[in-house]
């Protein structure tokens, strides 16, 4: 560590403000650059707000920044010093404290347990538990939860509650450079207030805070700066209020269009309705949503990354419990309480999950076995299976897949991720599927894989299936979709349709902007 | 002040509901034992009793380190084999070689258990086969050790810790104490002790939190090493002899799993603690004279034990009912 301090004197130049500062960074995961030769800083005494699309980079920035990844080039500097991160620990060593999305609280530990747990205060080398109780409980009080008791599991505490618990055990690191990662997301509105008024008062006491959320309003209400990103590269920084919103969105997007979709049919009459969803609601994740799915139509869902779109899909599906509201499908009332059910031919449902490797896949086993696994049942003849017939229709779907493979009987695991994603597809289009329930079916694959699905989709349509369709690429929801229902923070708050399917019309819908405000006439004002 | 004094107690009781239930159902079944003996609640009977017992707890406690990390060591019982093994041939003599034989038995544990540690630390193999092949291991340098059974260990100090401390205490009992008072407690005080109980709870969450996992672990299995040594030591003084038998080390091992899930640890990790599997283990051992007392053929034990273990695991299924999606069943 100290041979790079000693270099970097050298290179010391940028403003002294700067409290932490990336010169040329970038980052390469295989073949994708998520960063793009970034050069950012944050200054001390202020709130920095992070602003992009799914992918823009922003969560790339703050693995980097946090010492959870390494930059493939560049370098970084803290006041003015060259630097590296070797670990999160080390990071944390040097200042820098990260909230993430995902809670890093441990469950079965108590809330002073993982207030402390980096350094926990001790007497006779053991953890001094009422010095403990203490400190904890004046941290909980800084961030407003002095009914929190510090005995408490964590498990035990909302979600909300969680994540002040976790403001308090980042103070506790005594940061001078907070990172807060859609830190909100999880919080009620009372809690909301309790962050504000946190982070404004750090903000006094100098440090550097930088904030990543998708709410306009609570950018508005919090930050000093903002930064765009796009592509993985760093597009600008502007004081706040300096740009209004439909600026900000118009630096959000711009994306070269790299696909080419096949045309859309022009509807002449309604679509048959097939499913028929009212007021769905599970817990705080969904919220009353109503949507209408017809016979032939490929419905998008869009909006930021976690907005609900993932727990919609799997509501559908029978996985998860409690969840209220009516679904009818074919105009006849549906109760689905598993894949299993859902996936039998009174619903003819078929959900292509996002992470093929876990959720998709059987990866030991043969292409064959993966295959058949969803539609055994069907080719049964009294206890056996019908291999003949298992046979013709898993070369059909090879056929009408091009699925590339050595051997039917090859662990499916040795196929490229492309191929495995057809697999995937292949094993609910052999169920006969009537609604097709599609979680991100891109991510991760090769460009051309990407066109022989966007062209299978089509077809499917064209032959009456009835396709609701996640990803987190806006492009595809664009060439692929009838229409697109938007989700904001468990809510369906907007449905686009034919020619209003724009990239400016779905980025500031999944930002929750009126699209009035977005129209280009009024942007001359 | 009071009312957060009284939150803490409640908070206390419900996190330690699976330990308070498992010393009630002891002292339930013990109670029963004495009050169906023939000579009541005597010294010898108390010190026949705990002999049995604190054997088993001390492979229980061991067990509860691997355990609490979301691992689990099969090899316990094999390492308690080998320091019997090791123990007939080396604590004898006089004070000052005896000494030195009872370091070098606990230290053979340790360095059992550090191997363990070490292969699943950085070998990043899994615990459970890890400790299977490792305890075959050990137990075949028990059997090189001593293949016929034999030796023989320092009388007075055997007689000395299988009797009783002014003629009331089972000197046994004592010795569990002081393990606990001296070991146990002050590991989960510490910031080791924490460590295994955050990569038990959650091993991203630990990561992202800078907790040193890799010296927790290394700490869990080599103290299970250490207290499973104990454990053997303390056999070659009940027996006054070593023994390589592969069937009671398993059932050692095994009995151990089932003292720790029935003292409310549980088998994910980052629950639970030794004292709990202390009483599990006293718990398992009661059966036996239970069905001694009541004159039932001691055939019905592995019943019996299987009966309380269900019971116990049953009760921690429950979170099941709680769970919303259930994509989590699964994970």
């Amino acid at each position: 560590m100290t041979d790079s301090i000693q270099a970097s004197d050298v290179l010391e130049t940028s403003d002294a403000s700067a409290f932490c500062r990336m010169q040329g960074i970038s980052k390469q995961y295989g073949g994708v650059t998520a960063l793009d030769n970034v050069n950012f800083q944050c200054a001390q005494g202020s709130i920095h707000a992070v602003l992009g699309e799914n992918g823009a980079g922003k969560s790339t920035l703050i693995k980097i920044l946090s010492g959870v990844v390494q930059p493939s080039q560049g370098e970084l500097f803290l006041q003015g010093r060259r630097t590296r991160f070797v670990s999160p620990n080390d990071a944390t060593r040097q200042g820098i404290v990260c909230i993430f999305q995902e809670l890093s609280l441990l469950p079965d530990l108590s809330v002073a347990d993982n207030i402390c747990i980096t350094d926990p205060p001790k007497r006779f080398g053991l953890i001094d538990r009422k010095a403990q109780d203490q400190r904890a409980l004046e941290l909980l009080a800084q961030v407003g939860c002095e009914d929190i008791h510090p005995q408490q599991r964590v498990r035990s505490l909302s979600l909300s509650r969680r994540q002040l618990v976790e403001i308090a055990k980042a103070l506790n690191r005594k940061p001078k450079l907070l990172i807060l990662d859609e830190a909100t997301s999880a919080l009620t509105a009372a809690d909301v207030e309790k962050v504000y008024t946190i982070l404004h008062k750090l903000r006094d006491q100098g440090l550097s805070i930088l904030y990543i959320s998708h709410r306009m309003h609570e950018i508005e209400a919090l930050a000093d700066v903002c930064s765009v990103f796009r592509n993985g590269r760093h597009i600008e920084t502007f004081k706040k209020g300096d740009k209004g919103d439909d600026e900000v969105v118009e630096l959000m997007i711009g994306r070269e269009y790299s696909q080419v979709y096949p045309p859309k049919p022009q509807r002449t009459e309604q679509p048959v309705p097939i499913l028929d969803i009212e007021h769905l609601s599970w817990g705080d994740h969904l919220r009353d949503i109503s949507l209408t799915l017809g016979r032939g139509e490929t419905v998008g869902l869009g909006g930021l990354d976690g907005q609900g779109q993932r727990e919609f899909l799997l509501a559908l599906f029978g996985v998860l419990r409690g969840v209220s509201g009516t679904i009818k499908i074919d105009g006849q009332p549906a109760s689905i309480n598993s894949p299993r059910e859902a996936k039998s031919a009174r619903y003819g449902l078929a959900l292509i999950p996002e992470d093929r490797k876990t959720e998709g896949l059987l990866l030991p086993m043969s292409v064959r076995a993966n295959i058949s696994l969803a539609s055994i049942g069907k080719l049964s003849r009294g206890i056996t299976v019908d291999h003949n017939e298992e046979n013709r229709k898993i070369d059909a779907m090879l056929k009408q897949l091009s699925i590339k493979i050595g051997n039917v009987e090859d662990p499916v695991s040795t196929l490229s991720g492309g191929n495995q994603q057809k697999v995937v597809i292949a094993k609910w289009l052999m169920t006969e599927a009537r609604i097709i329930l599609l979680n991100d079916p891109t991510r991760g694959i090769d460009v051309g894989t990407k066109q022989e699905i966007y062209q299978l989709l089509r077809k499917l349509a064209d032959q009456g299936v009835a396709i609701l369709f996640y990803s987190t690429d806006y492009e595809e929801l664009i060439g692929c979709c009838d229409r697109v229902a938007i989700f904001y923070d468990g809510q369906l708050t907007r449905e686009l349709s034919g020619a209003s399917i724009t990239e400016h019309n779905i980025v500031a819908s999944s930002l929750n902007l009126p699209l009035e405000a977005t129209l280009p006439e009024e942007q001359a004002l | 002040m009071s009312g957060a004094r009284m939150t803490g107690l409640r908070l206390w009781l419900t996190h330690n509901a699976g330990l308070l239930l498992a010393v009630l159902v002891f002292v339930a079944m013990f109670s029963l034992y004495i009050s169906n003996h023939s000579a009541g609640l005597t010294v010898p009977v108390l010190t026949t009793a705990a002999n049995k017992a604190v054997l088993l707890a001390l492979v229980a406690m061991a067990q509860t380190l691997p355990v609490l990390t979301g691992g689990l060591d099969l090899s316990v019982g094999m390492i308690f084999i080998l320091a019997n093994c090791i123990a007939s041939s080396i604590v004898v003599g006089n004070p000052f070689m005896t000494a030195l034989g009872i370091v070098c038995v606990l230290g053979a544990g340790m360095l059992a258990g550090l191997i363990n540690g070490m292969i699943v630390v950085y070998g990043r193999l899994q615990p459970i086969i890890t400790t299977l092949a490792t305890g075959a291991i050990y137990y075949g340098i028990a059997l090189l050790l001593r293949p016929v059974p034999g030796g023989d260990v320092n009388e007075e100090l055997a007689d000395f810790m299988t009797y009783t401390l002014f003629d009331t205490v089972p000197t046994s009992l004592v010795l569990l104490l002081v393990v606990v008072l001296l070991v146990w407690l002050p590991f989960r005080r510490s910031e080791l002790g924490r460590g295994c109980y955050a990569a038990g709870s959650s091993e991203g969450a630990a990561y992202m939190s800078g907790v040193n996992m890799n010296r927790s672990k290394l700490a869990a299995y080599t103290m299970a090493g250490f207290l499973a040594a104990l454990a053997g030591l303390l056999l070659t003084f009940v027996t006054f002899s070593g023994e390589a038998s592969a069937p009671i080390g398993n059932t050692y091992t095994l009995n151990s799993i089932a003292a720790v899930v029935i003292g409310g640890t549980s088998l994910y990790g980052g629950v639970g603690s030794a004292i709990g599997s202390i009483f599990g283990a006293f718990i398992l051992r009661t059966i036996d004279d239970l069905l001694f007392v009541f004159d039932l053929p001691p055939l019905w034990q592995p019943l019996f034990q299987g009966v309380v273990l269900l019971s116990a695991v049953s009760l921690g299924a429950l979170r099941v009912l709680r769970v919303r999606n259930r994509l989590e069943l699964f994970r």
